[in-house]
């Protein structure tokens, strides 16, 4: 069956389903933009200097990448390197034959889901179980991630208690508090009887060798605290220089992702655990892993690999939150989504060429990104690049031509009719200041990455 | 193994060396990952108490104020670093039932466990734990109350400070609140793997 287009999917979504995401999208957008604004005068310059920092990493991955591996040993963790998902599935398994270790829970990373390491392992006789409530209920479905940081942002709580009772994992009961409940009861045993738990990263520093994690649900903390045997899968852009960046980060990731000054756990580790510690890894693996990473390097949207998985690019495109995310067949959905997607797919670019076309390139993405990636520039060259594979009969919209409404998907016009495209990066209301704060605001302009930024960008463009 | 080594590493050079000029490493002032608004000219320990309390956790300096919550609360059996307990005890009454060992095949049955913080970060509410000076990762983050007790002097203003003395303990973690999931329908939970009520003893 040839797979649905976005504005297909779109259309065909249950419209509970449209209005949730909606409004969650929404909402943590917006809290996002007040507590940036509400707690540093000047957030616009810390992304640029954090889009600097991971652009400057990923120019110079060539030292960055030995150094780290050398601090990483020196710490005493075993250094593996995946060229391909396949590889770093083997890489995965072959540690944990070496163990004779059969289960193993796992806190949520991305790349695992790129690689597809649950139902491998599963088809090899490991019990691999995500632990992130909402990976969690993923897998119970066997469903997909629809959202980077909040993987299940399409699913009711009715469905969910449908999938707890049908689990064995309690009678029908769609209180979030008793379905929390029940999974910490049943997962906390999971940990316990783990041979290894398994993390990606979100940072790893080149000065000090630091994996840094961050979950607000503890279930890191957990994978470390009762399994012996710890293995971390990380892209080979997740570097960052120094131990002092992690400031710069940290603040922006946790605002970014779900609108925290810092995230709950925030997880320093840079070996296997002190030997006066009784609990946690004795052992511990880190995988470096390439699954096209290094074509993404070469090619002419690298600035893409500094993505910090944050998701607030998702929460402000007017096209995911009309959509949802699996409407972009794709581990990564939305903005960000349409740009590594198809990059990472490699041979089956064509594919996912339709993605780069699914957006009305408004900016949005770009002006709520932390680390500054110039999302809808990156969205043409990929368009470039796909007519120049495949011909002007591909279907993508010639320069120029994009900015007209007509040409724009149809998800956008939809946003459009709920009146509240203008809105999508909305100014903080002056009643939600601390009025020492509003005296100090009320001699600024509107800060450029409210608005002005992109449309100043669209016009050099047209010229 | 070492083939991919060589193969990702090869690959990321043959992509690098076409770059006319490389990105460089920008310096930055660390003032301005300090949230200054919210800091104003306060104290470590004001500031601190304020932000826990924001992310749901509570700061007390008196021991017996943190008997009284555990009390009130019903949680009256709980794990207490032997380290922490000869200082503690006199506090808890014959109500209480503390062991100063953690038994992992027990993990419900302590309601409350005690361990030793190695500080604080007031800008963010954050208690900052490691392996030196926790004396179970467990006994920190299965019960359902965690109380950390924090030394005063080691509480710092900014996370900017704070990232600079993560120092050489293979693991430290900062813990900013009790543990917390907004997966089901973007309601908050508290208390989904971890503690649902997080205490800081802060003591001279
Ligand atoms: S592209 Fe930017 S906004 Fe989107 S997930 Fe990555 S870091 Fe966040």
């Amino acid at each position: 069956m040839k797979p649905l287009s976005i504005d297909q999917f779109a259309a065909q979504l249950r419209p509970e389903t449209q209005r949730s995401v909606y409004e969650s999208t929404k909402s943590t957008h917006e809290k996002r933009t007040k507590v940036l604004f509400d707690h540093f005068p000047d957030p616009n310059r810390l992304r640029e200097l954090a889009g600097q920092i991971k652009q400057h990493v990923i120019e110079n991955l060539d030292t960055y990448l030995p150094a780290v591996e050398a601090k990483l040993q020196a710490h005493g963790a075993k250094v593996h390197w995946a060229a391909t998902a396949e590889s770093a599935n083997q890489t995965v398994l072959s540690i944990l034959r070496a163990r004779g270790a059969t289960k193993l829970v796992k806190a949520k990373t991305m790349v695992s889901e790129e690689i597809g390491l649950g139902p491998f392992l599963e088809k090899h006789g490991i019990e691999s179980l995500e632990t992130d409530l909402g990976e969690f209920i993923v897998q119970i479905d066997h469903d997909h991630p629809s959202h980077i940081v909040r993987p299940i942002i399409h699913k009711s709580r009715r469905e969910i208690a449908v999938s707890f009772e049908k689990n064995g994992l309690g009678a029908y009961n769609d209180e979030p508090a008793v379905i929390t409940r029940r999974a910490r009861e049943f997962l906390r045993q999971k940990y316990l009887q783990a041979d290894v738990g398994l993390t990606g990263a979100n940072f790893v520093v080149a000065e000090t060798g630091r994996l840094v994690l961050v979950t607000n649900e503890g279930n890191s903390r957990f994978s470390l605290a009762a399994p012996k045997c710890h293995i971390a899968l990380v892209g080979i852009e997740k570097i960052l220089p120094r131990d002092r960046d992690l400031a710069l980060f940290l603040n922006l990731l946790a605002r970014s992702a779900t609108a925290q000054q810092l995230t709950v756990y925030t997880e320093f580790i840079s070996g296997p655990k002190a030997p006066t510690q009784p609990d946690g890894p004795e052992e511990m693996h880190v995988i470096f892993v390439d699954a096209g990473r290094t074509e993404v390097l070469a090619s002419e949207c690298r600035e893409i690999l500094r993505c910090i998985r944050c998701g607030a690019c998702m929460n402000v495109c007017p096209v995911y939150r009309q959509a949802s995310g699996h409407a972009y067949r794709a581990v990564y959905p939305g903005p960000v989504g349409a740009v590594l997607s198809p990059l990472l797919a490699g041979n089956r670019f064509p594919e996912l060429a339709d993605l780069p076309k699914a957006s009305t390139l408004c900016g949005a993405c770009s002006e709520v990104c932390p680390v500054n990636i110039p999302i809808p520039d990156l969205l043409l060259r990929l368009r470039n690049k796909n007519k120049l594979a495949h011909g002007p009969s591909s279907g993508t919209p010639p320069m120029g031509a994009w900015s007209v409404l007509a040409s724009q998907p149809t998800a956008w016009k939809t946003s459009l009719a709920f009146g509240k495209a203008v809105g999508l990066v909305p100014y903080v209301p002056r009643a939600f200041k601390p009025s020492v704060l509003r005296a100090w605001d009320d001699h600024r302009t509107l800060p450029e990455w409210r608005g002005g930024e992109f449309r100043r960008w669209l016009a050099a463009r047209k010229r | 193994m070492n083939t991919e080594r060589e193969a990702i590493l090869s690959r990321v050079n043959g992509a690098l060396v076409p770059l006319s000029t490389r990105a460089p490493l920008p310096d930055w002032d660390a003032e301005l990952a300090k949230a200054r608004r919210l800091l104003g000219d306060r104290e470590a320990l004001p500031v601190f108490t304020e932000r826990i309390k924001l992310v749901n956790g509570t700061a007390l300096t008196d021991p017996a104020a943190v008997v009284a919550q555990l009390l009130a609360g019903g949680w009256t059996r709980g794990y207490c670093d032997p380290a922490l307990w000869p200082q503690l005890a006199p506090h808890f009454g014959p109500k209480f039932t503390v062991s100063t060992e953690y038994d992992r095949t027990r993990v419900d049955d302590y309601a409350f466990g005690i361990t030793r913080a190695v500080g604080a970060i007031a800008e963010t509410g954050t208690i900052i734990l490691n392996d030196a000076t926790t004396s179970r990762r467990l006994g920190a983050l299965a019960p359902w109350v965690h109380v950390a007790v924090v030394p005063q002097k080691r509480i710092f203003l900014t996370m900017a400070e704070a990232v600079l003395e993560l120092g050489d303990d293979p693991n430290v973690i900062w813990v900013t609140g009790p543990s917390k999931t907004a997966d089901v329908e973007g309601i908050l939970i508290e208390g989904v793997h971890g503690p649902g009520v997080q205490i800081a003893l802060v003591l001279p």
